[in-house]
């Protein structure tokens, strides 16, 4: 059966973000570009779903930049994934990326089971697996910690509010977004990388794929960095000094008693 | 002006204090304000949901909706816009609300911004700000081709004024749709904690590895119960298995917006920064005077955790009891 993982590629999280002088982004130049975290977790359960499944296939697709996002593509085949995709597009929005990877599944002959991050930390936006599934009228779950899978259907664990969690059944196809606890994701082995180096990663141009320009929908704009913080108070005295005199500050001056 | 709906969540027969931020945020604009409600409790917050300013509520009081159903709730959704036809729609970003909008968006081909922390609406436009990055930056999101605006909004982002008695809502009842399914919800296994979760929380308490073993957790949840907090952890002491990771704060955790969060024992990687820097006052207890959670502090307090916090408990206990 066919497995897809879809994947983007994030700012890691030390970078330093700087600000166009538009406002309308941020400077990407000297940006360091990863894997989103949540994205390996669901690399590797459809790494593990092949193997337990064998003449399985694992299909990686990204959406955004060629030139940089095949490193991640290429991170994800090092991974043990066996082929990848590449969605050449610039300035699409979470809309225009889910039509994007619901048109290319499509065209590959779709899949049993589509795997996705729960999130991506850089727009935090949790949306695009949610929209992929509708476009592809399939179910879908997201905020993943369990997964299992009985030839038929897949049963999945989604963490909810307050530590509770849902028991959920879907028939297949459909879409699962991987939460942290899924697995332990493997690290890149030698021989993984030094195939991964070689294998030949398909490229698709957005353009060619007839989702019109009314299919974005949001745009960013008036970027700004977050207020500076005033400088950290701190208190003196022993335990009991410090502690009255914390409470009286949260009371009297911070007024959030 | 036009319509505004707004998705009220309720727990048990309770409507949330997120939803109550929305409804206001909503009537204060001056458009016409409709709430839409699902479950077999949806009756018991309709004059509530009056109260903070709705002029409608759309009720479907089906026991089908009491459990989070994607494909179900979408329907619904789906069905009751249609009816309302509005032109913004407001929900919590919850993780019903998380979950659900952005398949509404993708089934009415409209756009959605999620995990927002300002609301600026203007007529029947709307502008969003949200984080991005993890916090390090903020962006404004503006729509284009879209028939609804869905903006899902971040708990304790907006304020909340007295609800106002003499005010009540039209309740129209509305039959559920029944779509087939292909998801089937086996099962909600309830979580071990009361409090509210820490995504909606107005105070936290959390704690990291300078608490030394998970038996002294038990120190912040005696503060927690007196200040009415819900008590949070860092990564390191998730790993370490003294909690569970619905307590992570950070990237890899959740995303908090407390009004007063108080870190003890956490050295402030940058990773548990990004989950909680949006907290309008933090307290900081760490023994190490470099630690660089000081440097995002409100109040800084350098010493022993286990000295300090039994200490805090009883002054809040004097001061919160009188
Ligand atoms: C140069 C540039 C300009 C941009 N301009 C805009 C803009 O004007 N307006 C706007 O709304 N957005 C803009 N974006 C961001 C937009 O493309 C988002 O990256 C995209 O909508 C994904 O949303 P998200 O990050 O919220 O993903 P989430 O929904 O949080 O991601 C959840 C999961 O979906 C999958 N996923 C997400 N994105 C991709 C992807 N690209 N390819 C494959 N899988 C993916 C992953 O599995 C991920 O874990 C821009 C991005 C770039 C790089
Ligand atoms: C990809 C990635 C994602 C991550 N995601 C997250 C995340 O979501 N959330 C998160 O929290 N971390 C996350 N981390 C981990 C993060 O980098 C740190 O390792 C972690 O936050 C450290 O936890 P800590 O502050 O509890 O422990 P430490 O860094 O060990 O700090 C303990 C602190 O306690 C103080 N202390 C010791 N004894 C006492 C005492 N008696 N009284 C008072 N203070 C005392 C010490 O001075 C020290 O500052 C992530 C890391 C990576 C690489």
């Amino acid at each position: 059966m066919k497995i897809f993982v879809c994947i983007k590629q994030v700012p890691d999280t030390e970078t330093k973000i700087k600000i166009t002088p538009d406002q309308n982004g941020i400077d990407t130049a000297g940006i360091k570009w990863v894997l989103n975290p949540y994205d390996e977790f669901a690399v590797e359960e459809a790494n593990k779903l092949r193997d337990a499944n064998p003449g399985s296939q694992v299909w990686v697709l990204s959406v955004g930049p060629k030139a940089r996002v095949v490193e991640s593509l290429r991170t994800a085949l090092a991974m043990g994934a066996d082929e990848a995709i590449v969605v050449n597009a610039e300035n699409v929005d979470n809309f225009s990326t889910a039509k994007a990877l619901a048109e290319v599944i499509k065209a590959e002959g779709g899949a049993k089971v589509i795997f996705s991050g729960k999130l991506a930390i850089d727009d935090n936006a949790s949306s695009v697996s949610q929209m992929l599934a509708e476009f592809l009228n399939v179910p879908h779950t997201t905020v993943v910690s369990k997964f299992a899978f009985n030839g038929e259907n897949v049963v999945v664990e989604r963490d909810v509010e307050g530590g509770a969690k849902e028991v959920v059944q879907m028939m297949t196809p459909a879409v699962v977004a991987a939460n942290k606890g899924l697995n332990m994701p493997r690290y890149a082995s030698l021989p993984g990388i030094m195939k991964a180096k070689k294998k030949v990663i398909k490229e698709v141009e957005f353009s060619s794929l007839n989702i019109p320009a009314s299919d974005i929908k949001v745009k960013y704009s008036g970027f700004t960095l977050p207020a500076e913080k005033p400088a950290v108070k701190m208190i003196s005295g022993d335990a009991s000094a410090q502690a009255s005199e914390l409470v009286k500050l949260l009371r009297d001056e911070a007024k959030v008693l | 002006m036009g319509k505004i709906l707004v998705f009220a969540e309720q727990t048990n027969g309770k409507l949330k204090r997120s939803s109550i931020e929305l409804l206001q945020a909503a009537a204060k604009s001056g458009n016409t304000v409709v709430a839409v409600v699902f479950g077999s409790h949806a009756g018991d917050v309709t004059a509530a949901i009056g109260h903070n300013g709705a002029n409608e509520v759309h009720v479907v009081k089906d026991a089908a909706l009491d459990a989070y159903n994607p494909e179900l709730f979408t329907a619904n959704i789906a069905a009751i816009v249609e009816k309302v036809q509005p032109s913004i729609l407001l929900a919590s970003a919850s993780s019903t609300g998380r979950d659900l909008f952005p398949r509404v968006a993708a089934r009415l081909n409209t756009g959605i911004a999620s995990d927002c922390t300002e609301l600026n609406i203007s007529g029947d436009n709307v502008t969003a700000t949200k984080p991005m990055y993890s916090g390090k930056c903020f962006a404004k999101a503006n729509f284009e081709n879209s028939s609804v605006k869905i903006v899902l909004m971040r708990a304790n982002q907006l304020p909340v004024a007295a609800a106002d008695t003499a005010k009540s809502a039209n309740v129209v009842e509305q039959a559920a749709v029944k779509p087939d399914l292909k998801t089937l919800i086996k099962e909600v296994v309830k979580g071990a904690s009361e409090k509210l979760d820490l995504t909606e929380a107005n105070v936290i308490v959390s704690g990291g590895r300078g608490l030394k073993e998970a038996g002294n957790f038990k120190m912040l949840h005696d503060l927690a119960d007196v200040l009415g907090a819900t008590v949070g952890a860092s990564r390191a002491v998730v790993d370490a298995g003294w909690v569970g990771h619905g307590m992570q704060v950070g990237q890899t955790g959740k995303t908090v917006a407390p009004t007063l969060y108080i870190a003890v024992g956490i050295s402030g990687a940058i990773q548990h920064l990004a989950g909680m820097s949006g907290s309008k006052v933090i307290v900081a207890i760490n023994n190490d005077p470099n630690a660089p959670i000081f440097q995002k502090a409100t109040y800084g307090i350098v010493g022993d955790a286990f000295e300090i916090v039994p200490k805090l408990t009883e002054e809040f206990k004097k001061a919160l009891h009188h």
